[in-house]
């Protein structure tokens, strides 16, 4: 029964039985029912390894759409089962943490719908194998972050990194949208599957190279890669569980997991090679070396996760090498190094998690996480203190940490690049591992910083009052992470066996198990481990000597940076947007009617025309009867009245009489499901506007000129006339042909007698559908325009 | 602000039932005659609206004490759901289906999925279009 679509649907199917059900529990804290969720899928995923790390592949299409090609494919190999497991794991030991970070006083239901929300589309993203709903749950992540960012709204921090994040995320989500569209226009699939098989076509078409542009600045501005990091820092306005869950662990590795998955069938091509290795390395030393000038723990941690993130990118960029036609398929030169960035990833998560809980603990013990206002805090939080040590130690790169193996195997990648010899590469082939290199010197300077500056020195008394271990629970989560680190260093060949080099394999498929190398402790004295001397022998000097060093950032400018870039880019582009809106926003609705006129007869009219689609002919139509006559000739006469009429009770009625006539002539026409349609809608419509009679201004028809008379004029007569046209042309068929016929089979087909119905709630029940929800859109619009129009209180609550 | 209008009152009374029977019969009509999910939700809300011409809004909204935009959500709600639901079975989106079943003395009735669609339309119609009149005729007093 367990399928990989119902683990995604899981986490949305819980968060409305939890909206309908469960709003209002109060006996218990609600995370403890929402923990449920992660922890089940985590096991049921934790089944399946066995069977993965076998080389099988799960695959489960559930049909949508199936004649657009609309369908719910979803499948799970290596490389999705590690960010599956990330996903749940992680997710249900942030769960776990949030129960004692968020008191119950918050308005907790909202934070773990989007926690739901964002949970699913995660999954989403990893498992689907079908690039429009990858895009869509691309895009769901981007509004459950926007929506965790934004969750103390009251803040105006939090708001303008909540829009920050979603204006950068989204703007990449839509150019990957567009890559993904010619994508489709090369292979005719939408299958990401179909697609890697398809590699070689796609390799010699003309929009290779703007598919690899628009696919990776989706993957850059969602993984924060330079220049669109900016977006991450400003993200650290959440509560620390979101920033620990999505802006370290899961969603921010959605870009490097989009990389991962199109290497297959980009990997060879020198842009994609270059672009992702060089902005991978660079972002590795830029975010780097901002970390340590930061005060803000948190912004510290943003930093470094940037900083890492752009090295686990710049590790997939030399794997993709492999796939030049110059290597050989079997050959693991330049595979290792995807291997590398997969155990770089698990581990980033553990450590990564593990201190930003720290800093939440710190944050929330000692109302304070500004490096300035702490430390010496060792004696008081012995706890946090191992597992802040643990962290940052394997985040440095040092061992007995995890941290210690995945570097060393990111350097030897780094080296390896200097064997290749295509793409120009020799001249600039020693530079990768130096920029590597200083970057980690930064690093691990960054990591000395956030321990010793927090824990060690003088004691400060923090602004919460003195500081104590909190609860066990809340320790518990770091505690499982930082237990991993040492276990993932102490054994890293059973994690590599059972996820990393299925993962491995599920890119390269041309590996073998045996093929790949296993990870080792110890390779004696070569470059690297010089490289890491090098590091903890420099990196502890910056640290020492880090207050005469951070005068370096005096000399960049706060006018040249990139935020201020964006700001000022939305300040102009909500200057030009104004600007053109009140051209054409005159709060007139006749102006509008205009646009609408206009746009109709130049679309329909103009368009028909050049088609030839406009045939009238009367001949097989059937006499009028006199009763008919009466009718159209009392509509003509209400009408010319509407014209010349005073006041707009009479034009109400009137516009009234005029439906309700229409309404009669259906019934003479024998359609009585219009009939009874345009009665009742009449009747409600007028009601309505009788209501709105007493909000309207003034009917002051006669201040018109002569000249916007006689313009309106035209566009109503056009107007008519092209209404008319198409009217009496429809049923001629000379553009398209008619399906009538097809609805004959209606009793067969649905069971049902009345074909109007079975076409609304049948056959074009996807049009019904939205148009509901389009309708309740509306609804829910206008009582919003209503009931809030004149409160201005709610504004007070967010200019805090 | 409300005059008190007999006439309309006692008429509005008797009548509503008439409405609120004919909604009804709409509704399940619509399968093989016209009315119809659309059609009745209309019907229904006008009815609402004789109610709110007729007495004022707290009056009503003691004897109907819905809050008529979680109606239209709900509404909305099951449209969606309905469409998704069969997707589990392996089904397209939004497929319908049907069925005739036997039942002594009355003959056979015919189940369809449809009408489960269509109650969620319906529901969308009467929640939307009250909540419109109700908010802007709140604004009003």
């Amino acid at each position: 029964m367990f399928t990989i679509n119902t683990a995604i649907l899981l986490p949305f199917l819980a968060a409305i039985v939890i909206l309908l059900c469960l709003r209002n529990v109060k006996r218990i804290h609600l995370g403890w029912i929402i923990f449920i969720i992660p922890s089940l899928l985590f096991i049921l995923l934790l089944q399946k390894v066995p069977f993965i790390s076998r080389g099988g592949t799960v695959l489960h299409e559930t049909k949508w759409i199936p004649s657009y090609d609309l369908n719910m494919i979803s499948h799970l190999d290596g490389l999705s089962m590690i960010f599956g497991l990330l996903i749940t794991g992680i997710g249900a030991l942030v769960i776990l943490y949030s129960i004692y970070y968020l008191s119950r006083n918050e308005s907790l239901i909202h934070f773990y719908i989007y926690l739901l929300l964002f949970m699913g589309s995660m999954l989403g993203i990893v498992f689907s194998d079908h690039l429009l709903m990858l895009y869509v749950f691309w895009e769901l992540t981007s509004i459950s972050s926007f929506l965790l960012i934004a969750y103390w709204y009251q803040r105006k921090g939090s708001r303008y990194g909540a829009r920050k994040s979603l204006l950068i995320t989204v703007f990449g989500g839509f150019a990957m949208l567009t890559g993904f569209l010619l994508l489709y226009a090369i292979t005719g699939t939408f299958s990401i599957e179909e697609t890697i098989s398809m590699a070689s076509d796609i390799k010699g078409h003309a929009f290779l190279v703007p598919i690899m542009i628009l696919i990776l600045l989706g993957a850059f501005t969602k993984s924060a890669q330079f220049p669109f990091h900016i977006w991450l820092p400003d993200a650290m306005e959440a509560p620390t569980p979101v920033s620990a869950y999505l802006h370290s662990a899961t969603m921010v590795k959605a870009g490097i997991y989009l990389v991962a998955r199109f290497t297959p069938v980009f990997g060879g091509e020198s842009l994609w090679f270059w672009t992702v290795t060089s902005v991978g390395l660079f972002t590795l030393f830029w975010a780097a070396f901002i970390a340590i000038r930061q005060t803000d723990l948190k912004a510290l941690l943003a930093y470094s996760t940037i900083s890492q993130l752009g090295l686990i990118m710049s590790l997939f960029g030399v794997g993709s090498l492999s796939f030049h036609p110059s290597v050989d398929a079997g050959t693991i030169l330049y595979s290792q190094a995807a291997f590398a960035a997969l155990f770089h990833l698990i581990n980033h998560s553990t450590f990564k998690g593990a201190l930003f809980m720290v800093i939440g603990i710190i944050d929330y013990k000692a109302g304070s996480r500004d490096l300035r206002r702490l430390g010496g805090l060792m004696t008081f939080m012995p706890v946090s203190f191992s597992i802040a040590v643990i962290g940052s130690f394997s985040m440095a790169g040092l061992p007995p940490f995890n941290g210690f193996l995945s570097k060393e195997m990111f350097f030897t990648a780094m080296l390896d690049i200097q064997q290749f010899n295509i793409f120009s590469i020799e001249g600039f082939a020693s530079i990768f591992p130096v920029v590597a290199w200083i970057g980690s010197i930064f690093t691990f300077a960054y990591c000395m910083i956030l321990v010793f500056q927090t824990f060690t020195g003088p004691y400060r008394k923090p602004p919460a009052g003195d500081v104590k271990e909190p609860k066990f629970g809340m320790l518990f989560s770091p505690i499982v992470l930082a237990a991993l680190i040492i276990l993932f260093f102490l054994f890293p060949n059973v994690l590599g066996d059972f996820l990393i080099k299925p993962a491995v394999i599920s890119i390269y498929p041309g590996l073998s198990m045996q093929s790949i190398l296993d990870v080792q402790l110890w390779h004696g004295f070569t470059t690297e481990i010089w490289m890491s001397i090098g590091i903890i022998i420099l990196g502890t000097i910056l640290y020492l000597y880090r207050v005469t060093y951070k005068k370096v950032y005096l000399v960049f400018p706060p006018t040249l940076s990139l935020d201020h870039l964006y700001n000022q880019t939305l300040e102009k582009a909500d200057d030009i947007s104004k600007s053109i809106t009140n051209l054409y926003m005159t709060d007139k609705v006749r102006h509008y009617f205009a646009y609408i006129f206009i746009c109709f007869i130049a679309l329909m009219g103009i368009s028909l025309f050049s088609l030839d689609a406009f045939s009238v002919s009367l001949q097989q139509d059937k006499q009028m009867t006199i009763f008919a006559w009466i009718i159209a000739s009392s509509i003509i006469i209400a009408s010319l009245t509407l014209l010349i009429t005073t006041s707009r009770l009479t034009a109400i009625l009137l516009n009234g009489y005029v439906g309700f006539s229409i309404a009669l002539f259906f019934v003479i026409f024998r359609a009585p499901d219009l009939a009874l349609t345009q009665l009742v809608i009449e009747t409600v419509t007028t009601t309505l506007f009788l209501l709105c009679f007493y909000f309207l201004p003034d009917w002051n028809v006669k201040t018109a000129t002569h000249h916007q008379r006689r313009f309106r004029l035209i566009v109503s007569i056009l107007a008519g006339s092209v209404f008319t046209l198409v009217a009496l042309s429809v049923k001629s068929g000379r553009l398209l042909p008619s399906i009538a016929s097809y609805y004959e089979k209606t009793e067969e087909l649905t069971g049902a007698k009345n074909m109007v119905n079975t076409i609304l709630g049948d056959f074009r029940a996807f049009d019904t559908m939205l148009e509901v929800v389009v309708l309740f859109i509306a609804g829910i619009g206008i009582h919003t325009l209503v009931k809030f129009q004149k409160k201005k209180g709610v504004r007070k609550l967010e200019d805090k | 602000m409300k005059i008190n209008d007999v006439i309309l009152q006692s008429v509005t009374r008797i009548v509503i039932f008439i409405i609120l029977t004919l909604a009804l019969y709409l509704f399940f009509a619509g399968h093989d005659q016209p009315g119809g999910g659309f059609i009745a939700g209309l019907v229904l809300a006008s009815a609402f609206v004789l109610l709110l011409l007729a007495f004022d809004i707290e009056t009503v909204q003691k004897g109907i004490p819905f809050d008529f935009q979680h109606v239209a959500a709900l509404g909305v709600i099951i449209v969606l759901l309905s469409g998704s639901g069969v997707t589990i079975l392996g089904q397209p989106f939004l497929q319908q289906s049907f069925m005739h079943i036997q039942i002594p003395l009355y003959g056979t009735i015919e189940l369809t999925t449809v009408t489960i669609f269509e109650t969620g339309v319906a529901l969308t119609v009467v929640g939307v279009v009250v909540t419109i009149i109700l908010s802007i005729s709140k604004d009003v007093e």
